[in-house]
């Protein structure tokens, strides 16, 4: 429950870090956040700070309704927060105010979408002979006992739709931040396709 | 530019000579030991050069008593004090892996002219 912003994936690169090792790194681009609303518990039962960020020309009549005399934000996310006191409806926060370098953030995006894969790409089983006769190449194999029970059991693992589903990658450390350009650096990968939503959170 | 290289601009080097494979090169990189820092001298051949903007690097081979010694270096690592150039060898292909089946005068290349 601590506060977070909203940014998007610019891609990836690799930086030299002080003591002369290489690091692979994420790039989030973080324009700076608006405070859109606080939800309070007297008012909504709850508290967390709405954001909002990628500032357009127009919205549609309910949106601008929504955000009155504030900035034009085409994008909106909640984030839980444990006390909301600190935050005010039109307050700018900007990525240096939230993060600095060596701190933890749990990053959330949305991954890739695969299609349907089958159960060697979706769930890691392992594949079986490619020659000598095989004729089990891909396939998952048994899927359960026969007629006691009769059924397959829920949850089996099987092909189907992969990726294109919100994850969260926990505890990524924050190489540098870039408080000039917008930009902040965590170590190694990050779901999502370049120029897709992220949500960074603290830790 | 677009924004990631930007990001790594200032940690381009900027003082590096022109290297290409087949050069002779002296590199001088800082390595630590113990609580010291030095000057570690590494001498050989350039046998390829890998890579683009802030991941170049290059491998370098030498034969040190008799065993060869491949060590790769990011070049623009803050950790390489300098990179001389000693000879331009001639080389006609970008990957010199041929050098690793080579011994003693087999494994040397012409010296490249360079007309100036």
């Amino acid at each position: 429950m601590s506060i977070g912003l909203i940014g998007r994936k610019v891609g990836m690169t690799q930086v030299f870090q002080d003591d002369g090792t290489m690091v692979a790194v994420s790039v989030v681009a973080i324009q700076p956040n608006t405070v859109t609303r606080v939800r309070t518990p007297e008012r909504d039962g709850y508290t967390a700070v709405q954001l909002g960020t990628d500032v357009v020309g127009k919205l549609s009549r309910p949106e601008a309704g929504q955000l009155k005399d504030l900035p034009k934000v085409k994008t909106i996310r909640e984030f839980r927060v444990d006390d909301v006191d600190s935050f005010e409806v039109g307050q700018t926060m900007n990525l240096g105010d939230v993060f600095a370098a060596g701190d933890e953030v749990d990053v959330t995006g949305v991954s890739k979408g695969k299609g349907t894969a089958g159960v060697i790409k979706r769930h890691n089983f392992r594949r079986g002979p490619k020659t000598h006769g095989s004729d089990h190449h891909r396939a998952p194999g048994s899927i359960g006992p026969g007629t006691t029970p009769g059924r397959v059991y829920r949850g089996m693992k099987m092909s189907g739709h992969m990726g294109d589903e919100t994850v969260t990658v926990k505890k990524v450390r924050v190489v540098r931040t870039d408080p000039d350009r917008n930009l902040l650096l965590v170590k190694g990968s990050l779901p999502g396709a370049r120029g897709g939503l992220i949500l960074v959170k603290k830790a | 530019m677009n924004v990631l290289d930007e990001i790594v601009q200032d940690q381009l080097r900027t003082d590096l000579p022109e290297l290409a494979s087949g050069d002779t090169v002296k590199v001088s990189a800082k390595v630590i030991e113990g609580t010291r820092e030095r000057i570690q001298v590494f001498e050989g051949t350039v046998m390829r050069l890998r890579g683009g903007g802030i991941t170049r690097s290059i491998t370098v081979r030498r034969i040190a008593s008799g065993v060869g010694v491949e060590r790769t270096f990011k070049i623009n690592s803050p950790r390489i004090e300098k990179i001389e150039v000693v000879r331009h060898g001639v080389a006609r292909r970008a990957q010199l892996y041929f050098l690793r089946d080579r011994v003693g005068k087999a494994a040397t290349l012409r010296e490249r002219r360079t007309r100036s």
